[in-house]
C-alpha cells in the first residue's frame, strides 16, 4: 500500500516528523518499505501561463514565449518543448530558481534570443515520469503561485508492506486509525454523510449466492457529465498512491477504495438489462473483462449478472459490456461485501490480481459498504453532477456476526511474561476499536470490530497488547526446562565425523540443486521415472534427482570450464526415488575425484587419480563404522562396465563406486577419467562398539605367496578362500603385489599375498605353518587354477 | 731414552696430521697398540736395573698417556667435522611446501548450520529432520494455512502433484515432531527448502533452521531471551536486537527480528538499505490452531518457534555478497571456507 503522507495527516496528524511516523508504524508491524519525496528538491518554480509563442528566428525546434509568472510583467522565455503554445499553464522556473541536481536557472541567450527562465517537464522537477514535453497544469491553476505550494509537493510517498492479516490498513482510514492508536492523536471522522435522493430510480438486486455475498449495496445516479475531469487534488492523491487518473467515475471509485478500503464498481446503467443477480458462474460461462481479456469462468467463481449473463467477476474486475465510457450518462454504483473465502485464490486462478481482489480476499469491513457508497455519491455529484437515487441494500443471513473474545488476565502474564496493568489493557484494546463488553474477576470480554478479520481468539488480543505496548519494552527471559543427561549411543556415528574424514582427505563439500535436467537424469538413471515438478523454474531444473551423481558431475564440468584441472568433491543430500512401495526420500553421500592426485607441486610426480584412490578414501570412511563391506563387480548406467563395484553390507547393496563411462566423459567434455561413489547415508550412521581381544605375546611368522591366475579372477574371492583354509592362526592377510605384463601369459596375472600367523598362547612351529600354507596353495590351485609362481 | 722422545714426537705429529678417523686409528695402533712402538718400549724395561725401571716406566706411560689424550682430542674434532659435513650436505629448503598438504572443507551453508546446531544443542535442543517432498497437510494445513489463504501467495510453492509440494519451510518438521513427541519439546530443524522464485536475491532452493520449544509456562519473554542470546552467540558480538510485530499464520504473536547492521554498526549503509537494521529471523508463539492440529493441549502448554534463513546468516558472517555464489559451487569460492 502506497500513500501520500499529507493525505494520512488529513485524517490524523500526530506531532511526529516523517521519520518518526515511519519508525512508529514500522515498529507496530506495518513495515515501511520506502519513503520518497513527492517531488525533487527545487525552489523558485511558479505556475506560469504562456501568453504568446513565436517561432525562434534561427532555430527550428525552439519557440520564443512570453510567460506570465510571479512578476508584474510577463517575461520572455525560449523553450524547446513541442507542446509550448499560448494558453497553457506550466511550471515556470524563474531566474534564480534551483532545480533538482543543484541546477541553477540564469539569464541566458539561446541562438541570439534572450531567455529569462525555463519552462519545465514533470521529470525535470522529479515530480513524475511524464517527460513528454511541458507539464501541463490545470487551466484554473493560479498564475504566479509557488508550484510546491499549489501542488502540495512538500509531501512524501510512504510505501507500507502490509502482512496479509492487516487488510484493515489497506485504506487511509484504517492506517489513520492505527496511527491514532499508536500516538493518541485524534482521528478525524469520516466525511460519509447520507446523500439525499432526488430521484427514485431503483434496480432490483437479488443475492443468489448468499454464502459468498452477504451484503450488496447499490445506487442509481442519473445525468452525469463524464467529460468533466476529476479535480487536481484527487488526481494528485491517486498519483501518489501509484494510480493513474482515467476519468472522474473511475477516479472516484479508486479514491474511495484507497480512502476507505472499500472496493467499488460503477456500471453504465444504460447497458444493464434487467436487475442485478449475484450468483456463481456457470461452468464455462464467458465474460469479457474491462481489460479486454476473454475468460471462460469456473463454477466456483462469483459473478455479478444481469439478464444477459455475467457482467462482472465479483470483487475482481468489471466486464467490458457494461463499462462506463465517454457516452455514459447514467450510472449504477456497487459497494458490496464478498466473503474472503469466495474471492481467495479466484483471481490468481485466472492469472489476475487487482486492488479489489487483493482487499476482498484478505477481508473488507462488512460495515463499510454503506459509508463508501455515500462518500462516492457525494464526490461524483460534486465532480460530474447528476442526481442520486436512494441506496438499495440487500443482506443475506450469512452476513458475519460481531465476534467477542474472552481475555483472561492470567494468560497475559503467562503468555507475554509480563502482567500489563488492567487500565492499560483496556486503553490499548479500546484504542484499536475493540469494544469492552464486560469485565470480571478473571478478565474481560471484548467486541471485535468488523474490520479486524485477524482477531478471533485470545492469542490475537495478546498480540495486539504486545504490539501496541511495544515488543521491545516487554521483558526478556531465559526459558528454564530441566535438561536430563541425554542418551548417547556409541553405536551412532555423528555425521560430523564423516564430514571431517572427507575434508581431511581433501574433499570439498558442494551443494547442488535437488531438481536437475531430465536429460542428465536419464543419462544416470534411465530406468527410474523421476518425480517431476508441475511448475519448474526452468526446463533444466524440472525433475527431482534420484542420485547425487548428476549434480557432482555437473559441478565438475562447471569448474573445468573455469580452468580448474582437478577436483575432489562430495555432497550430502536427499534423493527422491519412486518405488513400488511409494516415494523413497533418503539421504545419500556421494564423492567425485578427477585429475592430478595432488595439486601442482614441486615434488609431485604422482600422476592422475584412479579407481583405487577413490576406493581408498571410501574404505577409510566405511572403516569408521567398524563393519565389513564387500565390493562386487557390477554394471551401471553412466559408469564404466569394467570399473564399477556395488558396495554390499550384509548382502544388501548400500552404494556404488566406479569410473564414469567413457561415453559420458565425452558427452560432458571431460578429458580425463572421473571416479565417483554414492552410498546411502544411513550406513554411516551406525558404528560397532569395539571389543578388546587379548594381544598375543608370542612371535608372528609371515609367509609370502605369489600365484598366477586368470586375469578376471577377483582378489577378494581369492582372499576369501585363503581365509577359509589357512586355519585359525592366520592373523593378517594382505595383497602386496598384483602384476601382469612381461614374463606372464597375457591372459594371466600374478597376485602376491602376505600371510601372517600367530598363536595366542604359544609359538607356532614350522610344520604348522608349512601345512597351512600348503593347504592354501592347494585350494587356490583347485578353485582358481592358480600356479605357484617360482 | 732418546728413542722415547723421538717416538712420542713422531706419534704426536702423525696424530695432528691424521685427517680421517681410519688414519687416526692407524696411528693409535702403530704407537699404542699391543705391538705399537711406544708399547714396545715398555718391553725394554725388563733389561733395566731395579733403580732405573720405575722412572723409565713412568716416563713411557706418561708419553703414552700424552699421545692417547691427543688422539682423543683429535678424534673428537674429526667426528665433529664429519657430523658438520653430513649436516651441510643434508640441508634442505624448509620453505618449500610439504606433500599432500591440501585439505578440503565444508560448504559455508553447512558450516553455518553446524554452528547454529552446536549453539542450540549445547543447551539440550535435539536436531530433527524430515522429508523434502511434503504433503499439503504438514506444509500448510497443520500450520494454519488453509488452501486459498493469502499467505500461500507468500510462499511461491513448487508442486509435485495436487497434494504434494516441495516443502516451503522446515516448519513441517515441527508438526511431525509434535505429532510424535510429548512436551517438553526442544528441537531445531535444519534443512533445504524450496520456493518458486529466482532472481538476484532469491534462489529456488535455500536452507532454513527452525526451532521449537513447547512446555508449560513458556512465554514471549522466553522467546525474546532465546533469540537474543542466540544472535549474540552466533555473531560473537553484543549486537543490538529488536523485535518487530509481523505476521505468520502459524504463530501469534509473531515477530520479525532485526539486528543492528553488522556492516555499519547502525549508521546506515548499502547492506542495511540505510535503515541501520538487518532482518535476520522470524519468530512467534505457536498458534493455538497449530497445537490443535498436532493434538497438543493448548490450555496446558505454550510454546515458541523461530526460523532463520541460513544463507542470510552465512552471507552476513562470511561477507558473501551474492546469494547465487552458494549454489554455483565454484572451487575458488568453496576453498575459502
Amino acid at each position: 500500500m502506497k500513500f501520500s503522507e499529507s493525505w494520512l495527516r488529513e485524517w490524523v496528524n500526530p506531532e511526529l516528523s516523517t521519520q518518526q511516523l515511519v519508525d512508529k508504524i514500522t515498529m507496530a508491524g506495518l513495515e515501511v518499505d520506502a519513503v520518497e519525496p513527492v517531488a525533487g528538491s527545487f525552489s523558485g518554480v511558479f505556475v506560469g501561463e504562456i501568453l504568446t509563442a513565436e517561432q525562434h528566428p534561427d532555430a527550428d525546434k525552439l519557440r520564443v514565449c512570453t510567460v506570465a509568472g510571479p512578476d508584474a510583467e510577463p517575461v520572455q522565455v525560449v523553450c524547446g518543448a513541442p507542446n509550448a503554445r499560448p494558453g497553457i499553464k506550466v511550471p515556470f522556473a524563474t531566474v534564480g530558481a534551483k532545480l533538482p541536481g543543484d541546477f541553477k536557472i540564469k539569464k541566458a541567450k539561446l541562438r541570439g534570443v534572450e531567455s529569462f527562465g525555463m519552462l519545465c517537464a514533470q521529470t525535470e522537477l522529479k515530480a513524475g515520469d511524464d517527460d513528454d514535453g511541458l507539464w501541463e497544469l490545470p487551466l484554473d491553476a493560479p498564475v504566479g503561485v509557488d508550484l510546491r505550494e499549489y501542488l502540495s509537493l512538500d509531501d512524501a510517498i510512504i510505501e507500507v508492506d502490509l502482512t496479509p492479516n492487516r487488510s484493515d490498513c489497506l485504506g487511509i482510514k484504517g492506517l489513520a486509525r492505527e496511527v491514532s492508536a499508536l500516538t493518541g492523536a485524534e482521528l478525524k471522522p469520516c466525511d460519509c454523510g447520507e446523500v439525499n435522493a432526488t430521484i427514485d430510480d431503483r434496480l432490483n438486486v437479488a443475492l443468489t449466492a448468499v454464502e459468498q455475498c452477504s451484503r450488496y449495496v447499490g445506487r442509481v445516479i442519473k445525468g452525469v457529465d463524464i467529460s468533466r475531469p476529476s479535480p487536481l487534488w484527487m488526481q494528485e492523491k491517486l498519483r501518489r498512491s501509484g494510480i493513474r487518473s482515467i476519468d472522474a467515475v473511475v477516479d472516484v471509485t479508486n479514491y474511495v477504495l484507497l480512502e476507505l478500503g472499500q472496493p467499488m464498481h460503477a456500471f453504465d446503467l444504460a447497458k444493464l438489462s434487467g436487475g442485478i443477480n449475484v450468483r456463481l458462474a456457470q461452468a464455462d460461462e464467458a465474460i469479457t473483462l474491462l481489460d479486454g481479456q476473454e475468460i471462460k469462468l469456473n463454477d466456483n467463481t462469483l459473478v455479478i449478472a444481469d439478464d444477459s449473463g455475467a457482467i462482472a467477476m465479483a470483487g475482481v474486475m468489471g466486464g467490458a459490456s457494461t463499462a462506463v465510457d465517454a457516452s455514459t450518462q447514467d450510472l449504477f454504483l456497487e459497494s458490496a461485501f464478498f466473503h474472503p473465502t469466495a474471492i481467495a485464490g479466484r483471481a490468481r486462478s485466472y492469472g489476475l490480481h487487482t486492488d479489489s481482489s487483493h482487499r476482498f480476499e484478505r477481508g473488507v469491513d462488512y460495515n463499510s459498504a454503506q459509508q463508501a457508497i455515500e462518500r462516492a455519491t457525494q464526490l461524483l455529484l460534486d465532480i460530474v453532477g447528476g442526481q442520486a437515487a436512494p441506496v438499495v441494500s440487500v443482506d443475506s443471513e450469512a452476513l458475519p456476526k460481531a465476534l467477542t473474545v474472552v481475555l483472561r488476565r492470567e494468560r497475559i502474564a503467562a503468555g507475554l511474561g509480563f502482567a500489563i496493568e488492567d487500565a492499560e489493557v483496556e486503553r490499548i484494546l479500546q484504542s484499536l476499536g475493540l469494544g469492552l463488553k464486560s469485565r470480571s474477576e478473571d478478565g474481560w470480554v471484548f467486541d471485535v470490530p468488523s474490520y479486524r478479520f485477524d482477531i478471533s481468539i485470545e492469542a490475537d488480543l495478546l498480540e495486539e497488547l504486545a504490539r501496541i505496548y511495544g515488543y521491545n519494552r516487554l521483558p526478556t527471559t531465559t526459558p528454564s526446562i530441566p535438561v536430563p543427561l541425554p542418551q548417547k549411543s556409541e553405536r551412532r556415528l555423528a555425521l560430523e565425523s564423516v564430514e571431517h574424514q572427507l575434508t581431511a582427505r581433501g574433499y570439498r563439500e558442494v551443494i547442488t540443486y535437488s531438481f536437475i535436467d531430465p536429460q542428465l537424469h536419464k543419462m544416470f538413471d534411465a530406468e527410474t521415472e523421476a518425480v517431476s515438478l508441475l511448475n519448474p523454474i526452468s526446463a533444466d531444473m524440472s525433475v527431482m534427482r534420484t542420485s547425487l551423481l548428476p549434480g557432482l558431475v555437473q559441478t565438475l564440468a562447471y569448474n573445468l570450464k573455469r580452468q580448474k584441472q582437478r577436483a575432489c568433491l562430495f555432497e550430502k543430500g536427499m534423493r527422491f526415488i519412486p518405488k513400488a512401495s511409494g516415494l523413497d526420500q533418503s539421504q545419500g553421500l556421494a564423492g567425485l575425484i578427477y585429475g592430478a592426485r595432488e595439486a601442482n607441486s614441486w615434488n609431485n610426480a604422482s600422476g592422475d587419480v584412479d579407481f583405487y584412490d577413490l576406493k581408498g578414501d571410501l574404505q577409510s570412511l566405511l572403516s569408521l563404522t567398524g563393519k565389513e563391506y564387500r565390493f562386487v563387480p557390477t554394471k551401471r548406467a553412466a559408469l564404466h562396465p569394467g570399473q564399477t563395484a556395488s558396495i554390499v553390507l550384509d548382502d544388501k547393496e548400500v552404494g556404488v563406486i566406479g569410473a564414469l563411462h567413457p561415453q559420458v566423459l565425452q558427452d560432458l567434455g571431460l578429458s580425463k577419467p572421473a571416479y565417483v561413489f554414492e552410498i546411502d547415508l544411513w550406513v554411516l550412521g551406525g558404528a560397532e562398539v569395539p571389543t578388546y581381544t587379548p594381544i598375543s605375546k608370542f612371535p608372528e611368522v609371515s609367509r609370502d605367496l605369489a600365484v598366477v591366475v586368470d586375469r578376471q579372477t577377483a582378489v577378494a574371492d581369492m582372499s576369501e578362500v585363503i581365509k577359509g583354509v589357512a586355519g585359525e592362526h592366520l592373523k593378517d592377510l594382505s595383497v602386496f603385489d598384483i602384476y601382469s605384463g612381461e614374463g606372464i601369459d597375457p591372459q594371466r596375472k600374478s597376485v602376491a599375498f602376505n600371510l601372517t600367523f600367530q598363536h595366542s598362547s604359544r609359538t607356532l612351529n614350522e610344520e604348522e605353518i608349512n601345512n597351512a600354507t600348503a593347504l592354501v596353495v592347494k585350494r587356490l590351485e583347485e578353485k582358481f587354477d592358480a600356479k605357484l609362481r617360482q | 731414552m732418546e728413542n722415547l722422545t723421538t717416538l712420542t714426537e713422531e706419534a704426536l705429529a702423525l696424530v695432528m696430521k691424521a685427517d680421517s678417523l681410519p688414519l687416526l686409528e692407524q696411528v693409535r695402533v702403530d704407537y699404542l697398540g699391543k705391538k705399537g712402538h711406544l708399547t714396545a718400549l715398555l718391553k725394554t724395561l725388563g733389561s733395566m736395573s731395579a733403580q732405573e725401571r720405575p722412572a723409565a716406566g713412568a716416563g713411557i706411560n706418561k708419553c703414552k698417556a700424552q699421545v692417547q689424550e691427543q688422539i682423543g682430542l683429535r678424534k673428537a674434532k674429526l667426528e665433529q667435522a664429519a657430523i658438520d659435513e653430513k649436516l651441510a650436505s643434508e640441508t634442505i629448503d624448509v620453505t618449500a611446501s610439504g606433500r599432500s598438504s591440501e585439505h578440503g572443507g565444508l560448504h559455508p551453508i553447512t558450516r553455518t548450520m553446524r554452528r547454529i546446531e552446536s549453539i542450540f544443542s549445547a543447551v539440550g535442543y535435539t536436531v530433527e529432520e524430515g522429508p523434502e517432498i511434503e504433503d499439503d497437510f504438514h506444509n500448510f494445513e497443520a500450520l494454519n494455512i488453509p488452501s486459498h489463504h493469502p499467505a500461500r501467495a507468500m510462499h511461491d510453492t513448487f508442486y509435485v502433484d495436487k497434494t504434494h509440494v516441495l516443502r516451503t519451510h522446515t516448519s513441517p518438521v515441527q508438526v511431525r515432531t509434535m505429532e510424535n513427541t510429548a512436551p517438553p519439546i526442544r528441537v531445531i530443524c535444519p534443512g533445504r527448502v524450496y520456493r518458486c522464485d529466482s532472481d538476484l536475491t532469491h534462489t529456488p532452493m535455500f536452507h532454513q533452521v527452525e526451532g521449537l520449544v513447547v512446555d508449560k509456562g513458556i512465554s514471549f519473554a522466553d522467546l525474546k531471551g532465546t533469540v537474543d542470546q542466540f544472535l549474540k552467540s552466533f555473531f560473537e558480538a553484543d549486537v543490538p536486537v529488536r523485535f518487530r510485530p509481523s505476521y505468520f499464520p502459524f504463530t501469534e504473536p509473531s515477530a520479525e527480528v532485526d539486528i543492528q547492521c553488522t556492516h555499519c554498526e547502525g549508521k546506515g549503509c548499502r547492506i542495511c538499505k540505510n535503515t541501520g537494521w538487518l532482518e535476520v529471523m522470524g519468530c512467534g508463539m505457536v498458534h493455538p490452531n497449530v497445537f490443535e492440529a498436532c493434538n497438543v493441549d493448548t490450555e496446558q502448554y505454550t510454546g515458541f518457534a523461530f526460523g532463520m534463513g541460513v544463507e542470510r546468516l552465512a552471507m552476513l558472517r562470511y561477507n558473501i555478497g551474492d546469494l547465487r555464489l552458494n549454489f554455483e559451487n565454484d572451487l575458488e569460492f568453496l576453498k575459502q571456507f
